[in-house]
């Protein structure tokens, strides 16, 4: 589904912040990214979604290189940060925006989106409310079920789970295996929470200072695996 | 005290603005001294002018002075920064609450926007000590109007964020204005003596310090209550108003944006301010149509008048057309939007408008049908040339526009670029050329249908000129997102 080629992301000659062979990412899988602060997470998926341009190489989503042709933007939706809201809008009308925009009617975001009253906890539909005055875990509920209007085939979300309260991450994790259920849909997140992201993937990338340097099927020992990788960068430092 | 002006200091310093180009800065300061030129000048020239006319010319500023002290507020609401923000991060430091606060106050008393008018009072008082008035008296005069400045500041800071209060404030000054001028009421009949019993007598100088030090404790009272995250310092939420916008969906995708953008001209202090700017544009032309100065006569200017009244939403809002959509750009750029319905949608916005205006400009039929040929000439040229224009420049401008806040409503800073500048040149002086040329040929009519011809040229070309327009907008995209980036972060 996703092809990722020799991408090299430079700022200026030596900031070298994504250096990525090879990454293939098949349809219908659960891709966890994990990795510390400036690992490179963000960047790749900006340049998954054309936000930034590559320095080179290429990314080709379902057989379209994304910074060549806009196609790969009718199956693909994400929810990286706040700039991905409106913020005078109210949920409902966001809601309704973004459905618009992948083509579905009114009744069909409002059926959509009714499935959602539990993880939304009474705090989003019907408040009369602008999304700018929601809180900011409110505000990301809003944009990750955004995220989740009109069918896309691939699903990005970045650390989805900061942010949130307690249950509602519990919520999200089960909306989220409920999604993978079909095997249609390809989902990529990141997190700093090598529990949920372990729960949730079929497979874990870790990125250090822009380079791959785990990529593993989810098994018995991932998460000791993962937390003996971060523990050991303290006794390196 | 000293630590926080040292941080004021280096705001100034390091603030992203303070790097741009030098040619802004100039720009900026050149700004700022014709300001204080004028205020200077006007100070000293004021009296003989007046004079020249025949006129008395303490008492005329005397009964002007109101409209000056309202005006003065008005302005000030629109453009003069309120400290309050900057506070937040003083809250749990080892400071006392009210050195903060009296930092923030003081720091407006030295704001350019009281420090302007220095400049026209001293060499006036200076002129009329000259002329023989009473020293003390002009000198008594002098100060009371500068404490009245400082309570436009204090009130200004009371009524941040208080539209009612701009409202009202504005249509006190246009009803007041215009009964006067019909001769209906004389506001200024019942203010003059007030203002002139500064210079006669002393009382007023005490009452006016009694207001301000007032004013000064409630001000300081207010901050002081208001100094907590969910007091002054959160920003107030409105309650939603909700509309009904179907009818726009016969528009099919473009209605989408429509839809949108009306939501985003509504319920956004800034963009709301810019709709009241373009409607005060439809006024801008009784300067040239009214016969009232002698240098607008000249018939060339009249379709340049015509260009301002049918484009004030087109020069104020399309100047700056993807920055209004900058804090949620990336959405627009990863969703399942092309570029050619998103510049469409904003196109329509600026033709209904445009229409709008020049429906509104209808009352310069009164100044005969030549003013209302020349509106209507400029709208044509507005729709058919000025619109792809200020759409292509738009995407060079790459100055995000923070919705919430009302600062330099009047052009960012960043938005004088080189580039623009070029861009707004033929805005204006192509039209103006073409007529000339037209009426220098045969006449007026033909000036008029080449301006207009032009216009209807460039509407037909519309489709062509879009796939260009979309093409910068696709190359300029990564440096746009980076830009308003930049912004959304801090």
């Amino acid at each position: 589904m996703i092809e990722v080629h020799e991408i090299v992301k430079k700022y200026g000659e030596n900031n070298i912040v994504l250096n990525i062979e090879q990454l293939y990412i098949p349809k219908g899988q659960c891709f966890g990214l994990v990795g510390n602060n400036g690992a490179g997470k963000t960047t790749l998926f900006s340049l998954l979604l054309d936000l930034i341009q590559p320095t080179t190489g290429r990314i080709v989503s379902n057989n379209i290189q994304v910074n060549l042709s806009e196609e790969w933007k009718p199956f693909t939706s994400a929810y990286i940060d706040e700039s991905f809201l409106i913020g005078y809008l109210t949920p409902e009308e966001y809601f309704y925006f973004i459905g618009e925009l992948r083509g579905w009617k009114q009744n069909e975001v409002d059926e959509f989106i009714g499935g959602f009253q539990d993880f939304f906890n009474g705090e989003i539909l019907g408040r009369k409310k602008y999304i700018r005055d929601l809180s900011k875990g409110n505000a990301k509920k809003t944009g990750i079920i955004a995220a989740l209007i009109g069918n896309p085939q691939i699903i990005i979300l970045d650390e989805p789970f900061a942010n949130l309260d307690p249950t509602t991450q519990f919520r999200l994790k089960f909306i989220l295996r409920k999604l993978l259920e079909n095997k249609e849909t390809t989902v990529l997140i990141s997190s700093h929470d090598l529990q949920h992201i372990v729960e949730v993937s079929e497979r874990i990338v870790v990125l250090d200072r822009g380079c791959i340097v785990k990529d593993i099927q989810k098994s018995e020992e991932t998460m000791q695996e993962l937390e003996s990788f971060f523990k050991d960068k303290i006794s390196l430092t | 005290m000293i630590r926080l002006l040292q941080f004021e200091w280096k705001a100034f310093l390091r603030s992203a603005s303070y790097n741009t180009h030098l040619f802004i800065k100039i720009i900026l300061a050149l700004a700022a001294l014709y300001l204080v030129i004028l205020f200077f000048s006007l100070g000293f020239g004021l009296y003989f002018i007046l004079e020249e006319q025949g006129m008395k010319p303490f008492d005329v500023v005397n009964r002007v002075l109101i409209y000056y002290i309202c005006i003065d507020l008005v302005i000030r609401y629109f453009l003069q920064k309120m400290p309050v923000m900057n506070i937040r991060p003083f809250m749990i430091v080892n400071l006392k609450k009210n050195t903060v606060i009296n930092f923030a106050i003081t720091k407006t008393l030295f704001s350019f926007f009281n420090l302007v008018h220095i400049f026209f009072l001293i060499p006036f008082s200076i002129v009329l000590i000259n002329k023989g008035f009473n020293l003390s008296g002009v000198f008594s005069w002098c100060i009371c109007i500068l404490v009245l400045i400082y309570i436009n500041n204090y009130l200004n800071l009371l009524a941040n964020n208080q539209d009612v209060f701009l409202y009202g404030l504005i249509s006190v000054v246009c009803i007041g204005g215009l009964s006067e001028y019909f001769g209906l009421l004389d506001i200024s009949r019942y203010t003059s003596p007030i203002f002139y019993n500064m210079y006669t007598g002393k009382g007023s100088l005490i009452v006016l310090f009694l207001i301000i030090v007032g004013l000064h404790y409630v001000v300081f009272r207010f901050y002081k209550k208001n100094f907590f995250l969910d007091g002054g310092l959160s920003i107030r939420t409105r309650s939603v108003h909700a509309g009904d916008y179907s009818w726009l969906n016969r528009f099919g995708t473009t209605g989408i944006f429509l839809k949108n953008d009306i939501k985003l001209l509504s319920r956004n202090k800034r963009s709301r301010s810019t709709l009241l700017i373009s409607v005060l544009f439809t006024l801008y032309g009784l300067l040239f149509f009214s016969d009232g100065l002698e240098v607008y006569e000249n018939p060339t200017l009249h379709i340049f008048a015509g260009i301002f009244v049918s484009g004030g939403f087109l020069f104020t809002f399309g100047q700056f057309v993807p920055s209004w959509d900058s804090a949620y750009y990336p959405l627009l750029m990863s969703q399942n939007i092309q570029y050619r319905d998103y510049l469409n949608s904003k196109w329509w916005l600026i033709v209904i408008a445009t229409g709008i205006s020049t429906v509104i400009s209808s009352f310069y039929i009164f100044f005969g049908w030549d003013a209302y040929v020349a509106v209507l000439t400029g709208a044509i040229y507005n729709i058919g040339i000025n619109a792809h224009l200020v759409l292509m420049g738009g995407a060079f401008i790459k100055t995000p526009i923070d919705l919430s806040k009302n600062k330099n409503i009047f052009g960012d800073k960043q938005a004088f670029n080189i580039k623009t500048l070029l861009l707004s040149l033929p805005k204006l002086v192509l039209p103006i050329v073409l007529f000339a040329i037209g009426q220098n040929i045969f006449n007026s009519t033909t000036g008029y249908l080449m301006v207009a011809g032009t216009g209807i040229l460039g509407f037909t070309l519309k489709q062509r000129v879009f796939k260009q327009i979309e093409k910068i907008y696709q190359k300029e995209k990564y440096k746009t997102l980076k830009a308003y980036k930049a912004q959304n972060n801090f």
